[in-house]
């Protein structure tokens, strides 16, 4: 594969990219500097500094074992479920450290989705009112509508409405991974992470798992983790490449397909790499 | 190389033969049994045996009813004590402990369950009977819960356990807090699970004869409330089957007839719950 055809694959759907620059995207939303990361005595990530901007949709690409899961289990600080790991530098979330945040806080705040679909084994409606019930202040009334505006920003609402208490696990694949960013959504967070959310899915699911990240992005600050080019290249306005848990260039997503600035993310977005 | 060969076949069919045998026998010791209670306690088993209390020595007929409600308070009272305690264990083990604590726990559990029944009754005889001086129902569900926890904290800590991690993750990274999901998410997913495990469980102490001879006792009458000794159906048939009567003897296989029923209801309760289960989660 060429340079040129990898960029074929950059479809139409892509935002426009043209005016946003590095310095055109505002403010961080989540600042990260010389981030270190060992499970036990192994380095998974190493010195890694980037500016996540706000209400765009950041794409992490890599081979697998580079580390781009690990580095977004840091930034809800979900790696603390896992026993010895430890972790250096500073993550800002809106000029705060999510290190010295409540964790329930932060994780309130930045939300994740999974790889693999993973529906409570509730209803529906029980399924997306979760985080909300676990945080409480909610009456019945507020409860629904938040489920039904949940359910509408996930693009689900119309297929689930009429059976909303019905188990979750009746439901495809696709509408699960749906369910899963609905739920994730209800608790309104500032990030939304989203740990390769359409690598088990169909290419019709994938498509409408990405399109529902454009109008995201108008309310969240979305971070993708993918180990698809072409995902990367449709849907990021951002692009970082790691490799080998250290992350060797992060830039504009045409920049990055286009220009690539370091040998190693030329080699891997053209196939070369191995 | 031909003998080889036939050899080789030879061993192969002997062996085969061998361990099909063995399996045919485990299989046949169970029919075995249900066979000669049905034949045995099926023609002794009537109406009265549910409804009559023991008739006296020497006469015919009575039946068991007193026994059969001796079981039933024995066990809801073994079901009560043990299934919290034990489930709370579990849960503290499963989630709660570091890795020592649970390794002391978990070894401590299966010590527990492998000491004697007769052990467990002498133990509650000397906490429970000799301080009040009399033999007591309560006692006798002490005993049978003491045996009933250990059974409790394994299934509740492996069936935990099994709850996939990404379910685990899903609420903690909606910001539940560690008990919380473990409240709302993790336990309710294993439920099913422990419940089986408590009623196997049940069903096992249900038969348990020993921990009761000293604790429960036995009674040819009804025993009111919970301080008075009661008659069970393992210790009915025990006494009855000891007896030299053969009307008692008769009895005595109606009585293992229904306690076999009933361990057998509630295996088949057990998978039935199971299996509603794993379709509820396709």
């Amino acid at each position: 594969m060429t340079l040129d055809s990898a960029l074929l694959m950059n479809s139409t759907r892509g935002p426009d990219r043209g005016t946003q620059g590095m310095a055109a995207a505002g403010t961080p939303k989540m600042r990260v500097s010389r981030l270190g990361f060992w499970y036990g005595s192994t380095l998974a990530l190493e010195n890694i500094s980037i500016d996540i901007p706000v209400n765009r949709i950041t794409a992490l690409i890599g081979p697998s074992g580079c580390g781009k899961s690990t580095f977004l289990r840091v930034l809800n600080r979900m790696y603390e479920t896992v026993r010895h790991t430890s972790v250096e530098g500073e993550a800002l979330l809106d000029n705060e450290s999510i290190f010295s945040m409540d964790v329930t806080t932060l994780r309130r705040r930045v939300g994740m989705v999974f790889q693999k679909s993973n529906p409570f084994p509730k209803s529906i409606f029980d399924n997306v009112a979760y985080g909300l019930r676990i945080a409480g202040g909610m009456d019945g009334l507020q409860l629904r509508e938040a489920v039904e505006s949940s359910l509408r920003r996930a693009a689900l609402w119309d297929e689930v409405k009429d059976k909303l208490h019905e188990p979750a696990y009746a439901l495809s694949g696709g509408q699960q991974q749906r369910l899963c960013i609905a739920r994730a959504l209800a608790v309104n967070p500032e990030v939304l992470l989203l740990d390769e959310p359409s690598s088990a899915l169909d290419p019709i699911a994938t498509a409408k798992i990405e399109d529902l990240l454009f109008t995201l992005k108008q309310s969240c600050t979305v971070v993708l983790v993918t180990h698809n080019m072409q995902q990367a290249a449709r849907v990021g306005d951002f692009t970082g490449f790691f490799l080998l848990g250290k992350l060797i260039e992060f830039d504009r997503t045409d920049i990055i397909f286009k220009r690539p600035a370091k040998r190693e993310t030329e080699d891997y977005i053209t196939g070369r790499f191995g | 190389m031909k003998t080889r060969f036939i050899l080789r076949k030879a061993i192969n069919a002997l062996m085969l033969g061998l361990t099909g045998l063995c399996a045919l026998v485990t299989v046949s010791v169970l029919f075995f049994i249900l066979g000669y209670l049905l034949w045995n306690g099926g023609r002794a088993l009537d109406w009265n045996f549910f409804t009559k209390l023991p008739s006296p020595p020497g006469e015919t007929g009575g039946g068991m009813a007193n026994a059969i409600a001796g079981s039933a308070k024995l066990i809801l009272i073994s079901v009560l004590v043990g299934l919290p305690v034990g489930f709370m264990a579990g849960v503290y083990v499963a989630e709660f402990s570091g890795k020592t604590m649970a390794f002391f726990v978990r070894y401590t559990t299966d010590l527990l369950n492998g000491v004697p029944s007769i052990v467990i009754g002498i133990f509650v005889y000397a906490i429970a009977v000799l301080p009040v001086k009399h033999f007591s129902v309560l006692a006798g569900g002490l005993a049978l819960s003491l045996i009933l926890i250990p059974v409790v904290v394994r299934t509740t800590e492996e069936f935990l356990r099994s709850v996939p991690g990404p379910l685990r993750e899903g609420a903690l990274a909606l910001g539940a807090r560690h008990w919380q999901a473990v409240a709302t998410v993790i336990v309710p997913a294993a439920a099913r699970g422990i419940l089986t495990g408590a009623i196997l469980g049940a069903a096992r102490v249900a038969g348990e004869t020993a921990p009761l001879l000293f604790t429960s006792f036995n009674n040819r009458y009804w025993s009111p409330g919970l301080g008075e000794p009661s008659a069970s159906l393992p210790v009915m048939i025990f006494t009855y089957a000891i007896a030299p009567y053969d009307d008692w003897h008769r009895q005595a296989w109606a009585a293992g007839l229904v306690l076999l029923g009933l361990v057998l209801a509630a295996n088949i309760a057990t998978r039935w719950i199971l299996s509603k289960g794993l379709s509820a989660q396709r």
